[in-house]
């Protein structure tokens, strides 16, 4: 096992470095100047320019930029916010634990509903049951966040008035009472996140299931006499865990892209939110910063993936 | 089996039963009809085609211009004449969702075209040739599965909008990039069920048998193999365009999609949300669209799977 968990990290590294060129590719592509900015600013004259050109590196030949870029990333230096010109790493320090809250818990709320719902609908194929949560599942995968997201604002937030319209990003937990308006201000992010997560979850699950069932290993379980409850919980549901685990894996920038919406809608200050407002407010460094953020996170959620995989399916970790 | 040496019209059942004689069956007959029983995917391809139908023919007759600002009528809910009601500018919000409608539907089907087509090539290739060709493209495949999406597509258009919008103009150049950046991260699926698809092709005796005779290998996949993959295209095809609709919908609602003075349904929700306690029909109408879209094409997509892989009993 520890060999197979020290061979996915290997793996793990040249994805993230050819991921970093892909980046850097897509900037150095890009038409425009970093410096356009100075250059309409008449107090700075051309020869300060050139020089801070110079300073940055920005003549050198791109193998070079390329190398800088990536030891700097690799530090953790991003540079400094054009907008609050707070290091770009100190903006993601003070937001990326929100977004992993939100994406953690809506994720562990998601699993804990859609893989009962996908078990039973499964073996109780075509019920009333099956048919209604098959229907619910392909409408949670088709219903975009963003609709979800303004649905619950519409219903909970302006018409019942149960939750708060805005997440309040200044509270902070000291008593009972902070922590209960916490939760309140958190149930609809999370709730329109797990919605999102649970249709495909219920759908991988079920597709698994059914996939399962009419295995001889099944059958033998039936055979010896076993009570349907050990049938589908010892021997059906951990197999059918292997593929739903590689396919949640294929999911990952999903699941991140689903919470850049959601923090939007519902204005956590989250990293999504900070890289949809640094990308309207042409914030360079941020979100260059973030999308190689992103990068390593789906990749290191992939690893996990990879890791659980190996533990469900102990074939896998002797190849 | 010796009879299946010489074949008999009469010991085909079918002909063997009704005297009288029946069009033969094709793989598309049989396609159609198991199509036709999986009623939701039929009443989703219904509803699909109206909703195109609509976009497209609807503004010849509903005339009223989508960018006219009426600012004594703003909020107003449905009416007789204004049957979706108007947003926050007073403009008509059927004229927008018919108009946006035709730009989010194009963008869907047009980044459907470019994934498909990036998709079916790499998958191609990569099961045709096998060894070094198909691990590398097949390590491509996985790297572009594991890139961030999202935030890739926004860096994309955040860097490019400009540039190309001042090359070839406001509308045409977003909608080159945002259909180049939705399909150039969307053909991974079509790569991969295509690739299976020419492995186990390419193995059959027919393939076989046209190399002897001296095809060429451009020849061999496009006339050969190829048309033996298309139903597995055909769904993938289906189903990316739900998924490019809610991608583009999500850049315009992000702000990052359509300039503003073109109404796509994603941009129409992110106006409505400054009004959402005022005018939820502005919220309710391109909401509703988007996902209706989206549903319709994904139960085709579904009956379609059923319809075309005959093996796969649901």
């Amino acid at each position: 096992m520890r060999t197979y968990i020290l061979r996915r990290v290997l793996t793990a590294i040249p994805t993230l470095f050819i991921i970093s060129i892909v980046i850097f590719t897509i900037l150095a592509a890009a038409p425009g100047d970093p410096l356009s900015q100075l250059a309409l600013n008449p107090e700075v004259p051309p020869e300060v320019r050139e020089n801070l050109r110079r300073a940055l590196g920005l003549d050198d030949p791109w193998h070079i930029r390329y190398i800088k870029w990536v030891w700097s990333m690799a530090k953790g230096e991003f540079g400094y916010s054009f907008s609050s010109h707070i290091p770009v790493v100190e903006l993601v320090k003070q937001r990326l634990p929100n977004t992993l809250a939100v994406v953690g818990i809506a994720y562990l709320i998601a699993a804990l509903f859609a893989l009962p719902i996908g078990v039973l609908s499964a073996v109780r194929q075509y019920s009333f049951f099956d048919q209604a949560a098959t229907t619910f599942a392909f409408i949670g995968v088709c219903a975009p966040t963003f609709f979800t997201g303004l649905l619950f604002i519409l219903i909970f937030s302006v018409k019942l008035q149960w939750f708060p319209f805005i997440y309040d990003t200044t509270l902070k937990i000291e008593d009972f009472d902070s922590l209960l308006k916490q939760i309140k201000q958190s149930i609809m992010p999370i709730s329109v996140l797990a919605l999102f997560q649970m249709g495909q979850l219920t759908r991988f699950t079920r597709a698994s299931v059914l996939e399962n069932l009419p295995m001889d290993y099944v059958r033998t379980a039936w055979a010896k006499g076993l009570p349907e409850r050990a049938v589908v919980f010892r021997h059906v549901f951990p197999n059918s865990l292997i593929p739903v685990v590689t396919l949640i894996a294929l999911s990952i920038p999903n699941i991140f892209a689903g919470a850049i919406i959601t923090e939007q809608i519902f204005r956590v200050n989250g990293i999504g939110e900070l890289l949809i407002t640094s990308t309207l407010n042409n914030d360079t460094p941020v979100v260059m910063g973030l999308t190689f953020i992103y990068s390593v996170l789906v990749v290191l959620f992939n690893l996990v993936a990879d890791i659980i995989y190996g533990f469900l399916d102990p074939r896998i970790a002797y190849e | 089996m010796s009879n299946s040496v010489i074949p008999t019209t009469t010991s085909h059942p079918s002909t063997a039963a009704a005297p009288i004689s029946h069009a033969p069956r094709t793989l598309w007959g049989d396609a159609w009809r198991r199509f036709r029983r999986h009623r939701l995917a039929l009443s989703g391809s219904f509803v699909f085609m109206f909703l195109v139908l609509v976009t497209i023919i609807g503004p010849f007759f509903w005339t009223i211009v989508p960018t006219k600002i009426d600012f004594a009528n703003a909020y107003k809910g449905p009416t007789l004449d204004h049957p979706f009601g108007v947003d926050g500018s007073g403009r008509d919000m059927l004229a927008r969702a018919m108009h946006g409608g035709r730009l989010s539907i194009s963008v869907g089907i047009s980044a459907m075209i470019v994934a498909i087509g990036l998709g079916t090539l790499i998958g191609s290739v990569s099961g045709f040739f096998g060894g070094i060709i198909d691990m590398l493209l097949m390590r491509l495949t996985d790297l572009f599965l594991s890139l961030p999406q999202l935030p890739l597509l926004l860096l994309l258009i955040y860097l490019f909008r400009d540039a190309l919008r001042r090359v070839v103009g406001p509308e045409i150049g977003i909608f080159i990039l945002i259909i180049a950046v939705i399909g150039g991260l969307n053909w991974m699926n079509t790569a991969r069920v295509v690739r299976a698809s020419f492995l186990s092709v390419k193995q059959k005796e027919f393939v076989e048998a046209s190399r002897c005779l001296g095809a060429s290998d451009v020849r061999i996949i496009a006339a050969h193999i190829l048309p033996n993959c298309i139903s597995p295209i055909i769904i993938a095809a289906t189903l990316s365009i739900g998924a490019a609709i809610i991608l583009e919908s999500t850049l315009s609602f992000l702000g990052l999609g359509f300039p503003p003075d073109f109404p796509t349904w994603g941009r129409m929700l992110n106006d409505a949300r400054d009004y959402l306690d005022l005018a939820p029909h502005t919220i309710l109408f391109p909401g509703f669209l988007i996902f209706l879209t989206v549903l319709s094409v994904n139960y085709m997509g579904d009956g379609l799977r059923d319809a075309l892989d005959p093996r796969l009993v649901m």
